[in-house]
């Protein structure tokens, strides 16, 4: 795995990347993508991982924020133009939580970009029934549990690193890019909160194949969703993940690469 | 010296152990427990109190506004000032503060202070402020755009209130094809804006800046000193000598004729668990983006530690300090005396009633500080040069003085550590 900044739009675009085969873009969730996670590695196995922070994300040294962006709208242009900029033709696409929303707006605009768009637990739509767990309201570190339906699943991406007293039991530095990702979150989508009204009527010009994975027990996103934008994509199928939270990326790596590279779906 | 009288307008009546229950006292705290019987009661019992505070002879009376929480009763600060503009002569109206970055229109709030201006004859005090973040959270106004959009709704603001219409603005937060109000603003060249804050050192350079009297909410007497000295260095730099005209300070003070009883009755002021306002999250008092981002860490730590509850001093300690004041009229001046000499403002307004201090005994309290703390203030005032702005006749912004009377200073570079006022702020906000 090696670390590449892109410039892009003025700003200075981090990605971590690994692996061999097509490229694979991953779109990270509101809080972030907490490193190379054991979903880039076994997705390294297939495809060349390109796990990139969205614009504004990843801590001080994550990917520059763009201070005129105000809708994830704006996110999805500036990754169109990382695409672009990277050269790969087509790539797949997988947006997760926010990220998926992301990755979604992209796709309506520029399906030429994407050979298979993949949204896992992907936020965007307004759910009818259900409404999408506010993270405005609650701590940085209560809303990330909320996308795990595991407290050990949680604990084991986010614990104490060391036994210094003065530093918090999740680190300072976790504390600290959850908090500039939450900023940016608050820039660009406070309201209407994680869903767009403008992104539906739109789906249906997404030619390209889509996957849409859920975990069974989100806590985040009303699975609802899921089944809307299956409905919307003219060319989706639908994928549950039994006794998966919110995050299946982070909560189920295995299952869900297994989902992706057709070993398991 | 100018007096103004202030109460928060508590809502008393609601059921304080079911606050305590919940683990906070704002925002999500359910509105089911809100009483309008209560509060027709209690609005009506303030709005006999602020007669009798101008009957009594004070100069002003300061309103202000929050949202879904006890602690404050009033949700709209110029609706309370339209009622004080009909029913009092004399006192100015002193709005402490419109929180301008939550109102998505500026526009229509400059034509309600229009209003209220002439209604009133003149006698309205148009302070701004940011809102505290819990306030951003309760009208959905994005915290992360709080400073930008307090500035970009104040320049609209004055050019409004001092330019002919109509004009065009095409601002980033807000953009009007025609602002045009048919209400504009009888003071001229505009009524007087003051601005109040617990203690960010960004916020009073802004107000010095500006040439706007601070009005330091509470602040612990210790600090002012502080206080001051970020807001001086940032008005010599901008060419004027600031003095007391340009500070203000807000008190808590209970006055009775028996002191046992006034200081008993000014436990009260502990009734939000000892916070001004209520027992609230950090992310909710301060979300993400709406504070200084050399703080991250020390804000991030405190959203996600398990520390709840209040934080602040015993009532003992508060009343040592001074930062409750009571006691019977003479015991209440010698301490103000203290306090004027160490703060000296020339603004005081007297925070005199709160939580559950009856209706007869907040009379009693305001009838006292009129006929005896008042005119007691007045005269140490005078003693100590403590001469307000309009005593003074200031301009009423340093965009709005002449350029020949600003000689500006070379600011010093403020080796203050940038970041220990919004902490200061933070812990004191909780």
């Amino acid at each position: 795995m090696q670390t590449v900044t892109t410039s892009v739009a003025g700003l200075g675009m981090r990605e971590f990347t690994g692996g061999s085969g097509d490229p694979l873009v991953m779109l990270h969730h509101s809080f972030g993508n907490p490193g190379w996670m054991p979903i880039h590695e076994a997705l390294a196995e297939h495809y060349t991982v390109h796990a990139l922070d969205l614009p504004g994300y990843g801590g001080p040294e994550g990917s520059e924020q763009p201070d005129w962006a105000r809708h994830p709208r704006d996110l999805a242009l500036i990754v169109g133009q990382w695409l672009r900029a990277k050269g790969f033709g087509l790539a797949e696409l997988v947006g997760c939580g926010f990220g998926g929303w992301v990755a979604a707006e992209l796709a309506t605009m520029a399906p030429e970009l994407i050979k298979r768009l993949i949204l896992v637990g992907a936020a965007g739509l307004l759910p009818e029934q259900g409404r999408i767990y506010d993270q405005f309201l609650v701590s940085h570190s209560n809303y990330v549990q909320a996308a795990f339906s595991s407290q050990d699943a949680y604990e084991a991406i986010f614990h104490s690193n060391g036994d210094d007293p003065d530093e918090h039991p999740l680190g300072d530095d976790t504390l600290v890019v959850w908090d500039m990702n939450r900023e940016m979150t608050t820039r660009v989508a406070w309201k209407p909160y994680m869903y767009n009204r403008r992104l539906r009527p739109l789906l249906g010009g997404v030619t390209v194949p889509a996957l849409v994975v859920w975990g069974d027990s989100d806590a985040v996103v009303p699975i609802e969703c899921a089944h809307t934008y299956v409905e919307a994509l003219p060319d989706a199928r639908l994928v549950i993940v039994p006794d998966c939270g919110h995050a299946v990326d982070l909560e189920a790596p295995e299952a869900l690469a297994a989902i992706i590279t057709g070993g398991n779906s | 010296m100018f007096l103004s009288y202030f109460t928060e307008q508590p809502m008393s009546a609601y059921p304080a152990d079911e606050g305590l229950k919940e683990g906070f006292t704002s925002v999500m705290f359910s509105n089911k427990y809100y009483d309008p019987v209560e509060g027709s009661r209690l609005f009506n019992e303030r709005i006999e109190e602020y007669k009798l505070a101008e009957q009594v002879g004070f100069d002003g009376i300061m309103v202000n506004e929050h949202h879904n929480a006890p602690f404050c009763m009033q949700a709209r600060i110029t609706v309370m000032s339209s009622i004080l503009a009909a029913i009092t002569d004399r006192a100015k109206i002193v709005q402490l503060g419109n929180p301008l970055p939550t109102y998505d229109s500026p526009l229509m709030f400059a034509e309600e202070i229009a209003m209220i201006d002439m209604i009133s004859k003149g006698r309205l005090i148009s302070g701004i402020v940011r809102g505290a973040g819990q306030e951003s959270v309760c009208l959905n106004a994005n915290p992360a755009y709080n400073r930008e959009r307090f500035n970009e709704a104040h320049d609209l603001l004055v050019k409004t209130m001092t330019d002919d219409g109509p004009f065009s603005w095409e601002g980033e937060h807000f953009q009007y094809r025609v602002v045009n109000p048919w209400a504009r603003v009888l003071q001229k060249p505009h009524p007087r804006i003051w601005v109040p804050g617990v203690f960010s050192a960004e916020t009073i350079r802004w107000a010095a800046q500006h040439r706007y009297p601070y009005i330091s909410l509470n602040t612990p007497l210790h600090l002012t000193g502080d206080l001051w000295q970020i807001y001086d260095q940032a008005a010599r730099a901008c060419g004027y000598e600031p003095g007391p005209e340009n500070r203000g300070y807000l008190l808590r003070v209970h006055v009775q004729e028996d002191g046992d009883k006034a200081r008993e009755n000014a436990r009260e002021f502990m009734w939000m668990q000892g916070e001004f306002t209520g027992i609230g999250h950090p992310y909710w008092v301060s979300p993400s983006g709406y504070g200084s981002s050399a703080r991250r860490l020390d804000y991030a730590k405190l959203a996600n530690s398990e520390v709840r509850g209040s934080r602040a001093s015993r009532f003992e300690k508060q009343l040592a300090a001074r930062e409750i004041v009571a006691g019977t009229p003479d015991e209440v001046i010698a301490e103000l005396r203290v306090v004027l000499e160490t703060c000296r403002p020339s603004i005081l307004m007297l925070w005199g009633n709160d939580g559950g201090v009856s209706h007869d005994d907040s009379l009693r309290c305001i009838e006292l500080m009129g006929t005896e703390v008042l005119p007691a203030l007045r005269d140490i005032g005078d003693e100590l040069g403590l001469h307000d702005p309009m005593e003074l006749d200031t301009p009423v912004s340093l965009a709005l003085t002449p350029p020949d009377e600003l000689n500006p200073i070379e600011e010093a570079a403020d080796e203050r550590p940038e970041d220990t006022s919004d902490s200061r702020a933070l812990k004191m906000f909780r």
